[in-house]
């Protein structure tokens, strides 16, 4: 337990300074501007975007920036800044069947209706440090196509669903649509529409080694990355005054079908079955991580058990989420003092109690000299 | 309003740039910033889930005329959702409302259009067509 200190007041404000110097760096070199950071360091501003569970890449760059770079601390910020505004409205829920596409992958199909689009990817890349770069060469440019992309983009488990060989998911009436994190406590069990909120906007980092987990042994789903798909949808509401829906725009996503194996009873042929990412922006990782996990957190409805850490609902929910994560670690800076003395008093008598009983009396001597000098 | 919404800030100053006479207008409530909860689905068609916010700018006006517009665009630019206000206000006029329609909306629906069209074209030269390779059968059988 902390308790409250008086004090400090000069040092905290000087440390607040320094901070703002450290941040600036050598003075003498030009200072990154927010739109830079938006523009060429995209990626770090999308996991800000989906971590910190608000759309909107300028505020995102200006927390990196502000962040010095520490996009757990950048999050915190996004998410800090959302409380001070007001919610005017749910969105319907956005379309990814009718999607502008960057990026479309599956590594189920090789040849399936729209095609294998690549887009902007590290995959394939040899990892080699582009020394050019640093010298700051001009960007490649790729030579468009005479045409774009297919208009039609069919989801891979709807191709599935044609031959029903994968389970279905449907929207269920009788589930309240108002459920919402951000204004409910969770609780246990979890429904899935609460998980993926929660995953989400859980860690990256954390998700990503629960869903590494889940393919090493701890867990026995055998999944395929069903499909992978990135690119712009919009994003409609109907405001109250109106009573009908309007497009307010646009937004970037990354959305996850992870196929695994198959599932059966007497009453019900075996299917695949299935595990959802979808994330703000540019989050390849992130969306294939949550799927992993969103498919180990189903155990329940799809009658497993629960036999892996990925499976545990309260051990992953309750520990996604970084902004909260990194407050109860680093709150252990806060002052302790009192705490401390306590157990200070509590180890020289454990130690006074143990030289009694098994004779160490110099040791406990040197306890008590020490101890009073400190007081 | 879609069409609206979605233009760049740019293109619509230059269509408020190239109205005749700059209409007035009060303000009925003033450009505000707030937050859209945003819906996915489960597996994209299931149930509706909450995967974060975006920020969103609204007004509403009345023109001089009487016409009552309202904007409603994503982000933080109160100008944009003005003059998404503005032209919506203005394209309820009937004097007006054919030519903005042909001037203004279709044009930046086709400015949208345009981008989004180049954009595909460069996706599609990442377009990949894979082998399977055959292993360790003997290729003369």
């Amino acid at each position: 337990m902390y308790v409250a200190v008086k004090g400090g007041e000069k040092a905290i404000a000087n440390a607040h300074k320094l901070l703002d110097e450290q941040r600036r760096g050598d003075p003498n070199i030009d200072e990154v501007e927010v739109d830079q950071i938006r523009e060429q360091l995209s990626l770090a501003v999308a996991r800000v975007m989906a971590e910190g569970s608000l759309y909107d890449p300028d505020l995102a760059a200006l927390a990196v920036k502000q962040s010095q770079g520490d996009l757990v601390e950048a999050i915190f910020l996004v998410r800090a800044y959302r409380t001070t505004l007001a919610r005017f409205a749910t969105s319907q829920p956005i379309d990814t069947a009718r999607i502008d596409i960057k990026r479309r992958i599956s590594a189920a199909y090789k040849d399936l209706p729209g095609g294998q689009l690549l887009g902007p990817t590290f995959d394939y890349t040899h990892r080699l440090l582009d020394m050019a770069l640093a010298e700051g060469r001009p960007a490649h440019e790729v030579e468009a196509d005479a045409a774009g992309v297919d208009g039609e983009m069919p989801r891979v488990t709807d191709i599935l669903n044609y031959e029903g060989l994968i389970e279905t998911d449907e929207e269920d009436p009788e589930r309240d649509p108002s459920r919402d994190l951000t204004r409910q406590p969770l609780a246990f069990p979890a429904a899935r529409d609460e998980r993926l909120q929660n995953l989400a906007r859980g860690d990256e980092g954390f998700l990503l080694a629960l869903g590494y987990s889940t393919q090493r042994g701890f867990g026995g789903n055998h999944p395929f990355a069903g499909e992978i798909r990135r690119g712009t949808v919009t994003v409609s509401i109907v405001p109250e005054e109106l009573g009908f829906a309007i497009e307010i725009g646009e937004i970037e996503v990354t959305e996850c079908q992870m196929i695994n194996q198959f599932q059966g009873s007497a009453e019900m042929a075996p299917v695949f079955t299935r595990g959802y990412g979808l994330t703000f922006g540019h989050n390849e990782r992130k969306a294939m991580a949550m799927a992993l996990v969103d498919r180990a957190l189903r155990w329940r409805e799809l009658g497993e058990l629960p036999q892996y850490p990925a499976q545990d609902e309260e051990f992953v929910l309750y520990h996604s989420d970084n902004v909260e994560a990194s407050g109860f670690v680093q709150h252990l800076k806060l002052p302790h003092y009192v705490d401390f003395q306590s157990e200070l008093q509590l180890i020289r008598q454990l130690r006074a109690e143990h030289a009694g009983r098994f004779g160490h009396n110099d040791d406990a001597q040197n306890d008590n000299i020490q101890a009073e000098a400190a007081e | 309003m879609g069409v609206l919404a979605k233009a760049a800030l740019t293109d619509l100053e230059d269509a408020f740039a190239a109205l005749n006479d700059t209409p007035s207008f009060d303000w009925v409530r003033p450009p505000e910033t707030g937050l859209v909860m945003v819906q996915g689905r489960a597996g994209g068609t299931g149930q509706p889930f909450n995967v974060g916010e975006a920020t969103v700018t609204r007004c509403t006006l009345r023109t001089d005329s009487g016409e009552t517009g309202v904007g409603y665009v994503q982000g933080r630019s109160k100008r944009h959702a003005e003059l998404a206000a503005l032209f919506d206000a203005l394209l309820q006029s009937p004097k007006l409302s054919a030519r903005l329609q042909t001037d203004v909306v279709e044009r930046l629906a086709g400015l949208h259009e345009r981008r989004r069209a180049a954009a595909s074209r460069k996706v599609k030269a990442t377009q990949v067509d894979f082998f399977t390779m055959v292993r360790g059968e003997d290729p003369k059988a």
